[in-house]
């Protein structure tokens, strides 16, 4: 498993190293080039139009919907999806649309908080594991693998026991569960760099171990963890909206996306609507980071 | 390999187990316990008259669960139980924690196993055909397949399934533990990220597998396409496949909580989302410590049959190392 | 010449890329009598193994045959379905795949794999080919065969798994083996020994043989007919004594001209200036010794990586350590370097003791002393530009500023004969030979006194290796630089080196002049290693012998 970053995996798996950016990475980036990968990858477009969507509803969603999402029209409540409302409404008459696209703001919000913390954190230890080494790595190394060990979930049930709930709070404790993840990975990838033979080439001609960290190791490692980041992210999402699902994360009415579908639950007969849209969303959500996120790893190096 | 010494390396892996096994214990004390939040607050706002309870009961409550101790005090103490089996009481039911634990854990394994036993079946199945059939749309199709597997949330994939095939088609029972019919959906639903997962990285290491040199030597052998991938591809492909089954052994586990709560079955999943809603603190405790030592006894089964597949993996030395 | 076995006519290959189809052959016409070695000649690029694997139809993936048959017999193999292939893969055809150590499926048994081919093809049941395959590996040459049968190929060394896959080439007694580089992985004299024990065995049996090679001088050594490609055409083809004395495509006589093993002391090392051979010597190691510790179980507690090493490396000249793979050259020259902790001995540099220099010694030490690599393609940043790699050491001191580091990064290019374009460039974008002259001018960037060179041309072309050769013996005449040049090849080492000291299994077995060591050598190791160097007794143009 030399090259593994399949989608969705847990980076528990991606312990060996990761591809190498490909000689062919380093090639410059030109425009035309851009233009003419992506005109190969229609998927890829339309992953990437889709996540900016998501990402203009979070800052700004009045530009895609004017009804209020809070507050409904008791007598219109379960109408089916139509012109009037995309998306139908839900038991008080609250357009499901309008929810969903101020739910992504929280979602999205909880999503990168989640990543953040486990890209900061365990990037660093993973960095400092990997680099300084001796009793210093193992004792990082071991944290790590105890961490491992323990189900995600079940850290960020422990953690949301701790925490108490919120969406913060959820972010947070899906963000510590990936900490190890993160950890390891960089870890592997600072070790590659740092026995890879340019790394003692620069040191036998006299570069300093500063020098090497700065100019060679970081910026030959960071590469895949950055994909590993991207594929988080997909993660993070998923288990951010696990955890609000069985209602752990804002405290409704206020919309995320998991909080929106467990409401739906109570209708699965009559408003198939209110689980199934929502649903769709944030699964062609994940599906569209997973996407890029395979773009960045190799194929795009692959493709020049 | 003697008997002897896989003996002495099954010893020496159960020593470890034992050890990660403490550390679970420790990481979950230390985050249970020494962040904000106090179950005995917790329980005294959540469970008794809202607000009427007066701070020398909530004294006397953490006299008697213990809580007034200092930290470290608290964490040799209950180390010590934990030791002998005693991981205490349910902070909501005041049941040994064991004991609930022991209790909802069977319908959990039945539905653990179910999945587990269909993730491979049909993560592996789709892997070998897909890189077996000559068509290429119809490998496409497959191998992108996985990719929609990981992305669903397996919370919306259970409610659409209890939709369609329970309200619309009537096939399933929508929930409940009723008979082996009302294990079909969960089980389903548990095993689509799992076989996903399974079937990626199966998919993966069988394509490399097929380029490796070797493979070039059986087919100059004149060995026949059924031959080539069976029989040489698979055994050395299938290693990765089983690393990944035996990492996500515990992660079936925890998404029990998901499934059991979207098809409302009883189960050491609901038991979880219960002791998290109730801040549970010791129950919580005791299933994290659970999650650890199924991912600790799972690894080392796996870690055991490894070298059944692979002569180069010899157990000895205490980790596996390729000789 | 009696009717060809094997006929290729007007062969094309490509292979399809992103970008479109690449031709990889193109009109190849190549025949093979029964029983005759033909060897297919080229370097990397040539279309030689994609021509011996279109005959079995296992080109790699993306690989098409566009056109031209391939007569075999009854049976056209270029247009021939998969079920026909099959039967004469293995039966009829027999292939020697290129590197053992990967080649053996790595969980299944020595003996079952041999006996996949008696079993594809109904050659034998269950029981007799158990048999067969105990007698097929002796025939091979493996000592213990029924032990060999029950072990897994990790169990082996390379070697003993070439002579497994002789072993399966062989079994159903095909008519045809090819053999694609079957030896290129292996050290020296255990390919002599392989190719010698291929050859008795095929004359035993009768069978043709196309082999596939880049080295000219195994091609000398093995062939009766010689089938020179290049970029995926057929340039000569001919009788081997021909090609070789009398070769008349340019191509051929620059191959045969590059080869280091069939050029016999054609380029000499520099002369050296009488002043520098006065001096004190640039380096002396004594007694220098390197132990790692082996896991704990059975066996010894360290292994002795190196042992009492010796030499000293003059100013201006070149010291080569050769060895096999295993003789702890390299681990010698880091430790010269510094780079290895040794364990034991002493280092001198320019009589200052550096054997425990640490901090500014040390510096001063990466400032005299520089390492040019075996792999281009590794040891340079593939993040960085060509100017950034070259004047790297030049920034890691804190020498001029950058216009003037600029300008001298230009002047070291110059030197190394690339052109200044390639200044803005990375390392993806040059080839193989590009950048080891890259490597070598960073090398020089700082005017160091000593150079290491380990194994600085074998992962290049022959052709390109000469250059390269060329160019270090160029910069010793001019700066007056030592270096100490590790390698396996004794035939490039007679080329560079003054003094030669040769090494096995961590120790020194012989060391002397150049002259001394190829002429007259004393230890019985050396002459296997010189009677190993393929090509040694073939004619050539140059008719030196």
């Amino acid at each position: 498993m030399t090259d593994v970053l399949v989608p969705g995996l847990p980076a528990t798996l991606v312990e060996a190293p990761l591809p190498a950016a490909a000689p062919a990475a380093a090639r410059r980036t030109t425009p035309r080039r851009l233009g003419r990968f992506l005109v190969r990858r229609p998927g890829l477009v339309l992953s990437v139009v889709l996540v900016l969507l998501v990402v203009v509803a979070a800052f700004a969603p009045g530009l895609f919907t004017a009804q209020d999402p809070l507050v409904g029209e008791p007598a219109d409540n379960f109408a089916a999806p139509g012109a009037a409302h995309w998306f139908g409404t839900d038991e008080l008459g609250r357009d499901v649309f309008s929810r969903v696209v101020h739910g992504a703001a929280l979602s999205l919000k909880a999503t990168l908080v989640a990543v953040g913390v486990a890209f900061v954190v365990g990037g660093l230890l993973g960095l400092v594991a990997g680099f300084v080494g001796r009793w210093v790595e193992d004792l990082i190394m071991r944290v790590v693998d105890v961490l491992l060990s323990i189900p995600a979930l079940f850290l960020s049930l422990a953690l949301v026991t701790a925490l108490g709930y919120g969406t913060v709070e959820v972010a947070v404790a899906v963000g510590v569960a990936s900490v190890a993840g993160f950890a390891r990975v960089m870890r592997a990838e600072v070790l590659r760099v740092r026995t890879a033979v340019y790394v003692e080439a620069a040191r036998s001609s006299g570069v300093r171990w500063y020098g090497v960290l700065a100019r060679h190791v970081l910026p030959n490692a960071l590469g895949p963890v950055l994909v590993l980041a991207t594929l988080e992210l997909a993660t993070a999402v998923l288990a951010v909206s696990s955890l609000s699902f069985l209602g752990y994360g804002a405290a409704p009415p206020a919309p995320e996306w998991g909080n929106l579908i467990s409401a739906g639950r109570n209708y699965l007969g009559n408003a198939w609507w209110l689980t199934t849209l929502p649903g769709l969303v944030l699964a062609g959500t994940v599906l569209a980071i997973n996407r890029i996120a395979r773009a960045l790893d190799g194929e795009w190096a692959a493709a020049r | 390999m003697g008997g002897s010494a896989t003996g002495r390396y099954v010893l020496r892996r159960l020593a470890q187990a034992v050890v990660v096994l403490w550390a679970a214990y420790t990481v979950s004390f230390l985050v249970l316990d020494a962040l904000p939040g106090d179950p005995v607050t917790a329980m005294a706002s959540a469970g008794m008259d809202s607000g009427a309870v007066d701070q020398e009961q909530l004294d006397q409550l953490r006299a008697e669960y213990g809580y007034d101790d200092p930290m470290l005090v608290r964490y040799l103490d209950h180390l010590g139980s934990a030791a002998t089996g005693d991981l205490g009481d349910s902070v909501a039911t005041g049941r040994p924690v064991v004991d609930t634990i022991a209790q909802a854990l069977p319908p959990t394994l039945q539905l653990a196993g179910a999945a587990l036993a269909l993730a491979v079946l049909l993560g592996g199945g789709l892997a070998l055909v897909a890189t077996y059939s000559r068509r290429r749309w119809l490998r496409q199709v497959l191998l992108s397949l996985p990719g929609l597997g990981v992305s669903v949330p397996t919370f919306w994939v259970g409610l659409v399934l209890v939709q369609v095939l329970s309200f619309q088609l009537r096939l399933f029972p929508a929930f409940g533990n009723s008979g082996p019919s009302s294990l079909v959906l969960p089980a389903v639903t548990l095993a689509i990220p799992t076989g996903a997962l399974v079937a990626q990285v199966l998919a993966k290491s069988l394509l490399t597998a097929l380029d490796e040199p070797y493979v070039q030597t059986a087919r100059a052998k004149g060995a026949g396409r059924a031959r080539v991938h069976l029989s040489h591809a698979l055994r050395n492909a299938s290693l990765p496949a089983l690393t990944v089954v035996g990492l996500l052994a515990g992660q079936l586990l925890a998404n029990s909580v998901v499934v059991e709560t979207v098809f409302s079955r009883d189960g050491l999943g609901r038991v979880t989302a219960g002791a998290v809603g109730s801040q549970d603190l010791p129950l919580v405790q005791g299933v994290v410590v659970l999650g650890a030592l199924v991912f600790v006894l799972v690894n080392l089964a796996v870690d055991l049959v490894y070298p059944l597949l692979d002569r180069r993996i010899v157990v000895a030395g205490g980790r596996r190392s390729l000789a | 010449m009696s009717a060809p076995l094997l006929s290729i006519r007007d062969l094309s290959v490509s292979y399809t890329t992103r970008t479109g189809p690449v031709p990889a052959v193109r009109g190849v016409d190549l025949d093979v009598a029964p029983g005759e070695v033909v060897a297919l000649v080229g370097e990397s690029g040539s279309g030689k193994s994609t021509t011996a694997h279109a005959v079995v139809g296992l080109l790699p993936r993306g690989g098409r045959v566009d056109g031209g048959e391939i007569r075999f017999g009854a049976h056209d193999l270029a247009t021939a379905g998969d079920r026909e292939l099959r039967a004469v893969r293995g039966a009829r055809i027999g292939l020697v795949p290129q590197d053992p150590t990967v080649s053996l499926n790595p969980t299944k048994r020595i003996g079952a794999q041999v006996a996949e081919v008696l079993r594809v093809h109904g050659l034998a049941g269950r029981r007799e080919a158990a048999a067969r395959v105990v007698e097929l590996l002796e025939r091979a040459g493996l000592s213990d065969p029924a032990v060999r049968a029950r072990q897994y190929p990790h169990e082996l060394s390379g070697g003993m798994r070439q002579r497994v896959l002789i072993a399966i080439a062989i079994a159903a007694g095909p008519e045809l083996l090819i053999a694609d580089e079957p030896t290129s992985a292996l050290d020296v004299t255990v390919q002599r020994r392989i190719l010698d024990h291929l050859d008795t065995l095929t004359r035993e049996l009768g069978t043709a043989v196309l082999l596939v090679t880049h080295d000219l001088g195994v091609a000398a050594d093995r062939a009766q007919r010689i089938a020179v490609m290049s970029g995926g055409r057929i340039v000569e083809v001919g009788p081997t004594e021909q090609v070789l004395s009398d070769p008349r495509d340019p191509y051929t006589r620059r191959l045969l001209a590059a080869a280091p093993s069939l050029a016999v002391a054609r380029r000499s090392p520099a002369a050296v200036a009488p002043a520098l051979r006065e001096a004190d010597p640039l380096v002396e190691v004594e007694g220098l010794g390197k132990d790692y510790p082996l896991p704990r179980g059975s066996g010894p507690r360290v292994l002795h990586a190196v042992r009492d090493v010796s030499f000293t490396v003059e100013r201006g000249r070149t010291l080569a350590l050769v060895g096999e793979s295993g003789s702890g050259k390299s681990t010698t020259a880091r430790m010269v370097l510094r780079l290895t902790e040794p364990t034991t001995g002493r280092i001198r540099f320019d009589g200052e003791d550096v054997t425990a220099a640490r901090g500014a010694d040390l510096r001063r030490l990466r400032r005299r002393a520089q390492l040019v690599y075996q792999n281009p393609y590794a040891s340079l940043d593939p993040r960085f530009s060509i100017e950034e790699v070259v004047t790297e050491p030049l920034r890691a001191f804190g020498i001029g500023d950058r216009a003037s580091r600029a300008a001298r990064a230009r002047e070291l290019l110059d030197r190394v004969s690339l052109p200044a374009t390639v200044l803005g460039r990375q390392p993806a974008e040059l080839s193989g030979g590009q950048r080891q002259r890259v490597a070598i001018a960073r090398a020089l960037a700082l005017s160091p006194e000593l150079v290491v060179c380990d194994e600085p041309v074998s992962a290049l072309d022959v052709s390109v290796q000469a250059q390269v050769l060329e160019l270090l013996a160029e910069l010793q005449e001019d700066t007056g630089v030592s270096y100490l040049f590790i390698s396996h090849d004794l035939a490039v080492v007679r080329q560079v080196a003054h003094t030669v000291v040769v090494m096995r299994g961590g120790e020194v077995v012989e060391s002397g002049t150049t002259e001394a060591l190829f002429t007259s050598p004393t230890h019985d190791y050396t002459r296997e290693l010189l009677a190993a160097i393929p090509g040694a007794t073939a004619p050539t143009a140059g008719g030196t012998r």
